[in-house]
């Protein structure tokens, strides 16, 4: 009887598990038949590197090439502004700040993630966007920078969280090492305790990034969301772009099921999940390495 | 003559007092040995000499500790200079998660003013030669220190001290992880390099402070016993409890 009932409960444990395979395998099922279906209607090469987005005009022109675009240029200015402050603001919180402050920093820290990313392009809206027109003298403030800072915000927390995870747990014996061969403390952070806690700063790095490209909401608030193609960086920044995500966001509701306009949203799913499973990947196998290693 | 010396040597651990007035002096090139059961303090001496201590919350240290006649535990004592000429053996090797060459030439980087490829090219060559490891490694400078066996790593990380040349080598417990032929093999390695330092090694292996050192201190629960040369503390002690402590009653 005792038997039986273990092997209920660890069939019930696996069942659970596999449930969760399962929903992923449906969902990229999904997305899959119903994404590729617009290829009947284009070929990939066109869909991806199509210069016009212009998906209810008469025929639909279905490039997405300027939302890749608009997706990276949000997606690289969010990464320049928040690994370095995100990286800075690990190393103080494991290695220099006493106690009290740490406590209330990641406190802090917690408390940004759990803003909710619709309040961000809010609070974005009506404080960054004129900031942004004022200072660049634009006739909008809705860009890809202002995007770019307001998803800096979002990908804080992950890189923070993450990256003082990694520093944490550099053996003591590495700092002691150092220590007691007459490093100063910046020495030892910068020579010894980064180098090993490398792969996982990588991997926060390579998480933060992730979360910003998926993101949808905030981007769609504040960069403008004009599908076309961004003009050379520095000045793609302060231009109003359209990303990837957005676009699905943005348009799903009008188009009509079956159509080539509704295909293709799904086409750029498919396009997003790649981005992302790729970051992910990259970031598991740095987080993998770390483990190894140690 | 004298290198070190600790004069009215007390310290607390917030109310505990881990060691009591503790008056010692430690001869320039010699081996030193201090032993006595866990918990009596030896660790916490030596890491009085460096100031690890400081790292450590809660600590508080009085009296002095005299190197080459200057009071390291002054305020405005350098700890980096102190360090530099006082080094430590841990435990546990602790190589850095770098590569073999990066280790070595770590010192060197981080005390030079100015850094000469040639210098440091001299320098692995010169560690590497001092601790034996020379000849095994020179063609793999550029692997990462971690994938050495034990007894290399710490042999790695005395040649990472002695790239900086101390004075002073702090050695605590440094065969404990190492098995009996190792540990031979680094106590040949500790003969040797007592031409050139000044040797203080805490151990709990009564034989090893025997074979190894000219002098040998006993302490129990965070007082200095006795401190003699090794032949008379293993032959004759004076103490009750030393006598006690190498015949094997307690400890």
């Amino acid at each position: 009887m005792r038997k039986f009932k273990e092997f209920i409960i660890e069939k019930l444990i696996l069942s659970c598990g596999l449930a969760s395979i399962f929903f992923v395998g449906v969902i990229f099922f999904f997305l899959l038949k119903e994404g590729l279906a617009l290829f009947q209607f284009i070929k990939p090469i066109s869909f991806l590197l199509g210069r016009n987005w212009y998906p209810i005009s008469e025929p639909a022109q279905l490039g997405i090439f300027p939302l890749i675009l608009g997706s990276l240029l949000v997606t690289l200015g969010a990464a320049v502004i928040s690994i370095p402050i995100g990286v800075a603001c690990a190393l103080y919180i494991s290695e220099i700040a006493p106690g009290k402050l740490k406590e209330v920093l990641k406190a802090g820290i917690e408390l940004l993630a759990a803003i909710p990313s619709v309040v961000l392009g809010f609070i974005g809206m009506i404080t960054l966007v004129p900031w942004v027109k004022n200072i660049f003298h634009l006739p909008t403030g809705l860009t890809a920078l202002t995007g770019s800072i307001m998803l800096a915000f979002m990908a804080m927390p992950t890189i923070v969280s993450i990256a003082e995870d990694a520093l944490y747990s550099v053996p003591k014996s590495y700092k002691e090492g150092a220590l007691a061969m007459g490093a100063t403390h910046w020495q030892t952070i910068w020579r010894v305790m980064l180098p090993a806690a490398s792969s996982g700063i990588l991997a926060a790095v390579m998480l933060g990034i992730g979360r910003v490209i998926g993101e949808t909401m905030a981007v769609m608030m504040i960069t403008g969301n004009s599908a076309v193609m961004p003009k050379m960086i520095p000045f793609g920044f302060v231009q109003s772009v359209r990303t990837l995500t957005a676009t699905i966001a943005a348009e799903m509701g009008e188009a009509v099921v079956g159509s080539e306009h509704y295909f293709a949203l799904f086409a750029i799913g498919i396009v997003l999940f790649i981005i992302s499973f790729a970051i992910n990947v990259t970031a598991d196998l740095f987080l993998h390495r770390e483990k190894t290693r140690l | 003559m004298e290198k070190l010396q600790a004069r009215n040597l007390n310290l607390w651990y917030y109310d505990f007092q881990a060691l009591k007035d503790v008056n010692v002096s430690f001869e320039e090139k010699k081996i030193t040995a201090i032993i006595g059961p866990s918990g009596c303090g030896k660790s916490t001496m030596l890491r009085a000499f460096n100031r690890m201590n400081d790292l450590i919350e809660g600590v508080r240290t009085e009296g002095k500790i005299l190197i080459d006649g200057e009071n390291i535990l002054n305020n405005g004592m350098g700890l980096e200079g102190l360090r530099k000429k006082v080094g430590m053996v841990f435990q546990r090797p602790n190589p850095f998660p770098l590569s073999i060459y990066e280790n070595i030439v770590f010192g060197e980087k981080i005390h030079a003013e100015k850094i000469k490829k040639g210098r440091l090219e001299r320098i692995i060559e010169d560690s590497l030669k001092a601790v034996f490891l020379w000849d095994d490694l020179k063609d793999k400078l550029h692997k990462p220190a971690l994938g050495l066996s034990l007894e290399q790593k710490q042999r790695l990380c005395i040649a990472r001290l002695i790239a900086v040349k101390p004075d002073v080598v702090l050695m605590d417990e440094p065969c404990s992880a190492l098995d009996p032929q190792a540990t031979a093999r680094i106590e040949e390695l500790m003969r040797e390099l007592k031409n050139n330092y000044t040797i203080i090694i805490v151990t709990h292996n009564m034989q090893q402070a025997a074979r190894v050192s000219d002098e040998t201190g006993f302490m129990l629960l965070g007082e200095l016993i006795e401190f003699g040369r090794t032949e008379d503390i293993f032959t004759r002690p004076k103490d009750r409890r030393t006598e006690d402590y190498i015949t094997g009653r307690y400890g």
